[in-house]
């Protein structure tokens, strides 16, 4: 079995079975990360640079992870802010990158479309781990692989993803991949953090919390950043915890417990109240781990199709 | 040098003239204009069967980048890339370094155009509205406008003071000469990269809204409402609301016009979902309504010009993530191709009405004389043939800079040659 495309740029326009194999590979990863030597073969002699531009630690940290226990020799590169600002283009740190014969590239740029840049300058393949407000479809990956255990199954699931859509790679991905395998989709935040014409995505839109809570399954709640304040998105940190901020009296007036996700780093009891990460309706270390699992799959099945 | 131009189709809207005709050139002089011309051996036959003679084309939105970017563009290399498209004169606009914001700067473009192009293209200065381009004390627009200057605009900036965009159209209607306005509420762009709508959503990209362009037209309609005799311009009209504006305001007679890019009436924001950083240009590329809104006020002629914003920049900027990217892009030799291709052959326009935004409508915004073609004037002429299908290859292109999103499109209609001050260039 092999993916439809030799990169993984994003979740759109992913063909569902696609993405049932990267979910399915992922299952037998995750076995092997339960064992006591969690380290396979196939992509030895493979060597994958890690490319981040934007600071990182988590999805860095679970990539790298994941190419060590697959056997890969693996490079780091890390700039915080643009290569531009290093003086050096892109463009140059790829094809210098390409000249030290590297098979695969894991990137992470503040600017949307950069993974896509980085295909039509390098023969590598590319993997995106965030662009810009666009896609981070591995983050997506682990967010289906942690609801179909959880439910058995994704068709049919409802998901609300709440907070900063409009900066969120994270809520684009989701939709796009969620939609694919026919999870009803909304998205619940203050008018100002909504993307235009969002709807033409087939998403419902909430601006209350109170409203979408009895309708879904599981609230995906991002994280918000402390910087849009001072961009003029949200008046407060009180305000938006109080009136989008996920606590456990708001989802405790549901009829039927509510699955927490986050991909983290967490504000504590600003989007998410503590208790709720911690309750026992949370999955979002299961969500970490399960970010092994999914990269490893991914890497795994890009790494072996040359 | 003496040409027998044979056979050609001569449409001069200005005299309401459209009729297959000769026509002698000696030294860049009309000597004669009429049907089965006889010649001498001394002459130089060109079968212009099927070809259409218009007045010169003037592209009113030209960046030339000499003096201070010399690395994207020249003078040499932007005139060359002009007379190409088939155009004897362009405007350059001011935001050069140092700016064209005193008489020197003014001059020194026209008279580099002159000796580098030995006059096949003019080059008309547009000169900064306010020092600088800062948007904060008016520039000596009375020097600039006796030094050559035909226009006023701080290009690539809005005037956003409503105060100091009013001393401007005040104190340039004494010299008769436009204001052009780059219509942008910019505290509504901030990081904008591309048209704010669906596919920005998708592509998760900071939006430009449509209504940052109206918004500023709107604005700029009750000033020039408000100082009456003054001429306001708007450059590259992106929005169907923006075109609705300058409707309004021409119904009520008021001293406005505008122009379109080429691109912008040929490509929508889809075309953005490519990351090509060939398609980020400022205004950026709108929806699919917009571009039939331009079409159709191209038609009706509430869009008087057609100018390129043609805007040099070197692979090396182009080469780079998206948000990274310079906007614009080169559009002088493809403005033609691309305008016969989307308007002509697709009935919005008809030839005559063509020449009309690419030749006399310009002349008469900038208050620039009429190109007179008769027996006896110096030609100033636009030869294409309105057929030819040909592929745009940026290879081929005179200009200094590639960076064109039209690589490998099929037109139709392209420029031939062009005659201007006793200078030919055919291809």
């Amino acid at each position: 079995m092999k993916l439809q495309s030799r990169h993984l740029l994003g979740l759109e326009g992913v063909h569902k079975k696609d993405i049932m194999l990267i979910l399915d590979t992922a299952i037998s990863f995750k076995e092997v990360l339960e064992r006591p030597i969690k380290k396979v073969p196939p992509l030895q002699g493979k060597t994958i640079v890690n490319l981040f531009f934007e600071s990182s630690t988590r999805t860095r940290i679970s990539f790298e992870l994941a190419e060590r226990r697959l056997s890969a020799d693996v490079v780091n590169f890390t700039s915080v802010g643009s290569s531009v600002s290093k003086g050096e283009t892109l463009k140059d740190t790829a094809r210098n990158i390409e000249a030290m014969k590297i098979d695969m590239v894991v990137i992470r740029h503040a600017s949307s479309g950069a993974p896509h840049f980085l295909t039509r300058v390098v023969k590598a393949n590319v993997i995106n781990a965030g662009d810009g407000a666009h896609e981070h479809p591995t983050q997506a990956l682990l967010d289906m692989m942690t609801l179909r255990e959880k439910y058995g199954k994704l068709e049919g699931l409802r998901v609300c993803i709440v907070g900063d859509i409009l900066h969120s790679r994270v809520a684009r991905s989701n939709i796009y991949g969620l939609k694919t395998m026919g999870v009803e989709v909304s998205v619940c935040g203050p008018a100002t953090m909504i993307p235009r014409n969002i709807e033409a995505l087939g998403v419902r839109v909430y601006h209350r919390l109170e409203d979408v809570i009895p309708q879904v399954d599981a609230l995906n709640v991002l994280r918000i950043q402390l910087e849009r304040q001072k961009s003029g998105l949200f008046p407060s940190l009180r305000e938006y915890h109080r009136f989008f901020g996920v606590t456990k009296e708001k989802v405790d007036r549901a009829p039927k417990p509510i699955t927490i996700m986050h991909p983290g780093p967490i504000n504590r009891d600003v989007e998410l109240s503590a208790d709720l990460a911690d309750g026992p309706h949370s999955v979002i270390l299961e969500q970490v781990t399960n970010g092994e699992a999914v990269r490893m799959a991914v890497l795994y099945l890009l790494g072996t199709s040359n | 040098m003496k040409l027998h131009l044979k056979s050609g189709r001569l449409i001069d809207p200005a005299k309401g003239k459209d009729v297959v005709t000769d026509m002698l050139i000696v030294d860049g002089r009309i000597e004669r204009i009429g049907q089965s011309l006889s010649a001498d051996r001394s002459f130089e036959t060109i079968d212009l069967k099927n070809k259409v003679i218009a007045p010169g084309f003037i592209d009113m939105h030209v960046h030339l980048r000499e003096p201070g970017y010399e690395h994207k563009e020249t003078i040499e290399t932007g005139c060359a890339s002009a007379a190409a498209g088939g155009f004897t004169a362009v405007c350059c606009m001011p935001n050069t370094n140092p700016t064209i914001d005193e008489e020197s700067v003014a001059r020194y473009v026209q008279e580099e155009g002159r000796r580098v192009t030995g006059g096949l293209v003019d080059v008309y200065p547009i000169a900064a509205a306010t020092k600088g381009r800062k948007g904060e004390e008016l520039a000596p627009m009375a020097e600039l406008a006796k030094a050559g200057a035909v226009g006023f605009s701080d290009d690539g900036s809005p005037i956003a003071s409503a105060e100091l965009m009013r001393r401007v159209l005040e104190y340039s209607s004494m010299y008769g000469l436009p204001v052009i306005q780059h219509a942008e509420e910019q505290t509504l762009t901030k990081n904008g990269l591309m048209n704010e709508g669906f596919v920005a959503t998708r592509l998760g990209m900071p939006g430009i809204p449509p209504i940052a362009e109206e918004l500023m037209i709107e604005r700029d309609i009750i000033l020039l409402r408000y100082v009456p005799h003054s001429k306001y311009h708007v450059a590259h009209m992106s929005t169907a609301g923006s075109i609705e504006c300058v409707r309004r305001a021409k119904v009520e007679r008021l001293n406005i016009t505008c122009e379109v890019a080429p691109h912008h009436f040929t490509l929508t924001d889809e075309a953005v979902e490519s990351f090509d950083t060939n398609l980020k240009m400022n205004p950026p590329l709108r929806t699919k309504d917009d571009v039939q809104a331009l079409k159709e006020a191209l038609r009706d002629g509430t869009i008087d010009v057609i100018a390129t914003d043609h805007a040099p920049h070197t692979i090396d900027d182009k080469e780079v993530e998206y948000a990274q990217a310079p906007f614009g892009i080169v559009g002088l030799e493809t403005a033609l191709g691309l305008s016969m291709t989307e308007l002509v052959k697709k009935k919005y326009l008809t030839l005559n009405q063509l020449i009309e935004k690419l030749s006399i409508n310009p002349r008469r915004i900038l208050s620039l004389s009429l190109i007179n073609i008769q027996e006896g004037e110096t030609a100033n002429l636009t030869i294409f043939d309105p057929e030819k299908e040909w592929m745009v290859d940026i290879q081929a292109f005179k200009s200094k800079s590639k960076n064109s999103p039209f690589h490998g499109r099929r037109l139709n209609g392209k420029a031939i040659g062009v005659i201007n001050n006793g200078k030919v260039l055919f291809q």
